[in-house]
């Protein structure tokens, strides 16, 4: 192996994990709030239309970030309807948010089938970039790569050094004590969702207008899912989403090395594929064997209904 | 401004009215859907809800579309009644399908009654097996088996795929991907002749009478419903949230199982990559327009087979995308969990 | 007999009016003659239905008849039901364009039988349903020869889908078409699992790159390979279609596939009532398989090399599968001499010499 081939690895790890951290950052501020939102899957794809269809009208990728931005908040204020003010149920909401993000961004989507847009240059951030190995890796990339970073270190600093940031984590220990000290619950439950919504339709249009660059049904793939994996698998810490993030990209390029390496190995390709998924799982019963870590962490009131003056 | 009002007592009238109004309001999306699209709503709706059901044919499709659908969902009520969040039905019924392809292959070329029903035996415990991971993972490790099941969807596809890329794989199929088609034995049999409608049809059936029984008249199916309304109520009565969850669990996987095994034996008559066809997702929407009830989930599984089915005949006559059977499903149960508000609240006008 | 004679006459031109008007009202009624296709996925702008539609459009403007289509038709049970709806309704011919409906055809067939059903890619005919497919190693054999000829690293990418006879009659024909004219070239392979996921595509285009190939291409049905190829200043293959608009200074030539002619006669045989189900494995020779225009960029000397292959090919004196033929473990297929027989073609199940990557 030279080092050509590691510097490529990771920067393709970079890549694929690169949506995932932005999905699931916004997912993990939600679910601090106590709001569990399984949509992100077809936030994700309305977000990815959203943002391929401007981008290819405008011409500017970033408008398309806007407008995935713009896309995945508005599928997660149809959620928040439904389960903050409606008081549905939060999994079954999440799930059908899932299956018409899905059904729609297919449907919207059907006149961009087959068009393409220019791919977005890399960014190259002086000095850095000169690193060997790492350099061109980390610091020659897509700009929104380093977006999700910044994303990390606002989200780090919001959650344990702001206000806002307590008052968001308190709602979602115990929505009722907020209550009773005037916090408006509800409201900030919105803004969380909304946030969390806004994060899914950036990865979206991260994968359509950077990623591939192109639009097509189903294009997400499980991602959504995946980031909703991530943030419990990271029990609700933004540095390890960060770190799983990675690593579930890294396992998800590493497959395609092996095969095209030609090493004599002996491994169907379907088993290969399915190494992302089994690492998950496995991940996850390592994180929530420890008991005690996940019940610290864990937002208390997630996934339950709260109604102020019930 | 308006504001809702907690009832007293939820409405019994609501409970019944709430799965009409998300009708009504599906409906008026599709009205706005279809005039956005520059299509005329009436022939829209036509082609959509009435064209598939104009013979004795397409009636037939519509059960053997909902058949799948009833015996997943009644399966997952038993869970979700107690709040295990099964969602990986869908590999649940892939690998139901592979366990009970495998009994047929195996039998090959012989004769007799006792080959379907291994087969259907071998396909529920393939289910249950499959479920048994998330229930086992669940108990012993407290892991979420929302995420687990979820994830082994994916595993399942793919070992299909290398299943009848490998060990299944028709000898004499040139190489395709595909098992060999199974023996007249190992086929259901048909109940109209004319459809394709066949005795996976009454397996539903019984199932939703056993889930109506268990449900309703059974002890255990009791302590369920009050573990999943009052958690700390449950564990004062001392029911067993281990045994919950692995009964939660292990019916939707065994149903799941039975689900996947029909649709080899039945339509398919082979075992293919493309056995997964979104029912165990379907399901899911399935048992929440149904409120978890086996009578509703019988009439919301023709409700949700004749959206594929419509989805289908607009793509064809109207030359709509196919996704949009998905764009309807969705709106329905968004429309309907949101209107369930009113079972529990009320609106009212309040000045200021 | 002058009575007769007039009436011989007059009994001749009703006739010939009679035939007229009957034939008038064949070909009137052409426009009320509907064909059915079936499609596994949307259309699109490129790709294998893309070619399989041109080749609808191009039917229909030969024979005047009404088409319609079905597109993303999954291939389980719900194929059964569009199958039937079509045969239904009287479409004279069924053309259903992906393997996984052949079972499903196979039973609607024979519940239909003065239906015409043609299946393309699969293996079972019927009283009433015939096959046709493409020779397509024929049109990678030549990319082959000029990827062996481009290389500078002297390995070749290629992403595909799932390890079939047709799918690997591909990479090996473009293995042993650019070891014929540069015995150091090897191939790397990687399987996405899937025909159609632009994500997968592209990622595995990235990591044959960065493994050192300088010319991909694939048997997927999205356009990611040619794109990514063009991002990195690489060389690749179009597939199905010209994708050189996909990547212009990339995209050197495009193995493309041609319906139309086929779809025309059948149609016309099927009103002419002379249809027979037929199992037809068409090539170069039949006009089913065509490159895309060569890239300005390659040099004249092959571009005429690659000309006189072409009429080879059309000829038959010209077979990528041409003894000896010596598969990844050293085991000879085809000896010297001989060419591989279209039995052992489609049932191929292993990589030739040159394929570093394992099935």
């Amino acid at each position: 192996m030279n080092l050509d081939i590691i510097e490529s690895i990771l920067f393709a790890t970079i890549i694929a994990g690169t949506p995932l951290i932005i999905v699931a950052l916004g997912q993990l501020i939600a679910e601090k709030s106590g709001v569990l939102n399984l949509g992100a899957e077809g936030m994700m794809a309305m977000g990815a239309v959203a943002g391929f269809a401007v981008t290819f009208h405008t011409g500017n990728p970033w408008l398309g970030v806007l407008a995935g931005m713009v896309a995945g908040a508005l599928m997660s204020l149809l959620f928040a309807v439904v389960v903050l003010t409606l008081m549905g149920n939060q999994v079954a909401t999440g799930l059908a948010l899932s299956i018409f993000g899905g059904g729609l961004s297919a449907f919207v989507g059907k006149p961009y089938e087959s068009e393409v847009l220019e791919a977005v240059p890399t960014l190259r951030i002086p000095l850095l970039a000169d690193i060997p190995v790492i350099g061109p890796s980390l610091f020659n990339q897509q700009p929104l790569v380093y977006l999700a970073w910044a994303l990390f270190g606002g989200i780090v600093w919001f959650l344990y050094k702001s206000r806002s940031g307590l008052l968001l984590r308190a709602v979602g220990e115990s929505p009722s004590s907020a209550h009773s000290i005037g916090y408006p619950v509800i409201r900030i439950r919105y803004m969380a969702t909304l946030f969390g919504g806004a994060m899914a339709g950036v990865g979206g249009s991260f994968l359509s207008v950077f990623y591939t660059p192109l639009w097509v049904e189903g294009m997400v793939a499980g991602r959504g899912w995946i980031a909703i994996a991530l943030v419990v698998f990271a029990t609700w810490r933004p540095f390890r989403v960060l770190v799983g993030a990675y690593l579930f990209g890294g396992v998800m390029v590493a497959q395609f090395f092996v095969q095209g390496s030609g090493l004599d190995i002996n491994i169907p390709s379907q088993f290969l594929s399915s190494l992302p998924y089994l690492a998950t799982i496995i991940v996850l019963v390592i994180i929530s064997r420890d008991q005690n870590t996940v019940r610290l962490n864990a937002p208390v009131s997630l996934g339950q209904s709260y109604r102020p003056d019930a | 401004m308006l504001r809702l009002e907690p009832r007293a007592q939820p409405s019994q009238l609501m409970s019944y009215a709430s799965p009409l109004l998300a009708i009504v309001l599906m409906l008026i999306g599709g009205l706005i859907l279809f005039s956005a699209l520059g299509k005329d709503p009436v022939e829209g709706f036509r082609i959509f809800f009435i064209s598939p059901l104009s013979d004795i044919y397409g009636v037939g499709e519509l059960f053997l579309k909902a058949t799948p659908l009833m015996l997943i969902a009644i399966g997952l009520a038993v869970g979700f009644r107690a709040n295990i969040w099964n969602i990986g039905a869908e590999g649940q019924y892939i690998m139901g399908g592979v366990a009970g392809s495998a009994v047929a292959l195996y039998f090959y070329e012989s004769e007799g009654p006792h080959i379907l029903f291994l087969m259907i035996v071998a396909g529920s415990v393939g289910g249950m097996l499959w479920a048994s991971i998330p229930a086992f993972l669940k108990t012993r490790f407290n892991t979420n088996e929302i995420l687990v099941s979820l994830m082994l969807v994916y595993v399942a596809q793919l070992a299909v795929s290398w299943l009848v890329h490998g060990p299944m794989m028709d000898p004499d199929g040139f190489n395709f991907p595909q098992s060999r088609m199974f023996e007249e034995s190992a086929i259901l049999p048909i109940l109209i002749k004319g459809t394709r409608l066949n005795a996976a049809f009454l397996f539903a059936l019984s199932a939703l009478v056993v889930g109506y029984i268990f449900m309703y008249r059974s002890f255990l199916g009791f302590q369920m419903q009050v573990a999943g309304n009052a958690k700390n109520a449950a564990r004062y009565a001392g029911f067993s949230a281990k045994r919950m969850v692995w009964i939660g669990l292990l019916s939707g996987g065994g149903m799941a199982g039975i689900a996947g095994i029909s649709e080899v034996a039945g339509p398919m008559g082979q075992i293919t990559e493309h056995i997964s066809s979104n029912y165990g997702f379907a399901a899911i929407i399935v048992a929440f327009v149904a409120r978890l009830n086996p009578i509703g989930i019988f009439f919301a599984s023709l409700l949700m087979a004749l959206l594929y089915l419509g989805g289908e005949q607009a793509q064809q006559y109207m030359n709509l995308p196919s996704s949009i059977s998905n764009v309807f499903q969705g709106m329905l149960l968004m429309f309907l969990l949101g209107s369930d508000v009113f079972i529990n609240y009320r609106l009212t006008w309040k000045r200021g | 007999m002058v009575i007769e004679n007039k009436l011989v006459k007059k009994l001749a031109t009703t006739t010939l009016i009679v035939l007229a008007s009957l034939f008038s009202a064949t070909s009137m009624a052409a426009q009320d003659i509907t064909i059915g296709f079936v499609y596994v996925s949307p259309i699109g702008d490129a790709g294998w239905t893309y070619q399989h539609d041109l080749g609808r459009l191009e039917m229909e403007k030969n024979t005047g008849v009404t088409t319609k289509y079905v597109e993303n038709v999954p291939e389980g049970p719900d194929a059964e039901r569009v199958i039937r709806e079509m045969a239904k309704r009287g479409d004279k011919v069924i053309f259903a364009t992906s393997f996984g409906y052949m079972n499903p055809m196979l039973k609607v067939s024979k519940q239909f039988p003065d239906t015409a059903f043609v299946h393309a890619t699969g293996y079972k005919m019927g009283k009433n349903m015939g096959l046709y497919n493409a020779r397509f190693y024929e049109g990678r054999y030549l990319t082959g020869v000029i990827a062996g000829e481009v290389t500078k690293s002297n390995v070749l990418g290629y992403v595909a889908a799932f390890p079939i006879p047709e799918v690997l009659q591909g990479i090996n024909a473009f293995i042993q078409g650019a070891r014929s004219v540069n015995p150091k070239a090897e191939l790397r392979v990687i399987w996405v699992n899937s025909w159609f996921d632009p994500g997968k595509e592209r990622q595995a285009s990235m990591t044959l790159m960065s493994q050192g190939a300088d010319v991909i291409t694939h048997h997927t049905d999205s356009t990611a390979v040619v794109q990514a190829a063009e991002e990195r200043g690489k060389y690749a293959f179009g597939y199905h279609s010209d994708m050189s608009k996909y990547g212009s200074t990339a995209h050197l030539t495009a193995a493309t596939h041609h319906w139309g002619n086929y779809y025309t006669k059948v149609v016309k045989a099927a009103i002419a009532g002379n249809w027979k189900p037929e199992n037809v494995w068409g090539g170069y020779k039949e006009g089913m398989i065509k490159l895309a225009p060569l890239n300005p960029s390659l040099p004249a000397e092959l571009r005429n090399r690659i000309a006189s292959m072409e009429k080879q090919l059309t000829a038959g004196t010209l077979h990528p599968f041409a003894g000896p033929v010596v598969d990844q473990d050293g085991k000879i297929r085809v000896v010297a001499g001989e060419t591989m027989s279209d039995g052992d073609l489609s049932g191929m199940d292993y990589y030739v010499e040159g394929v570093v990557s394992k099935l």
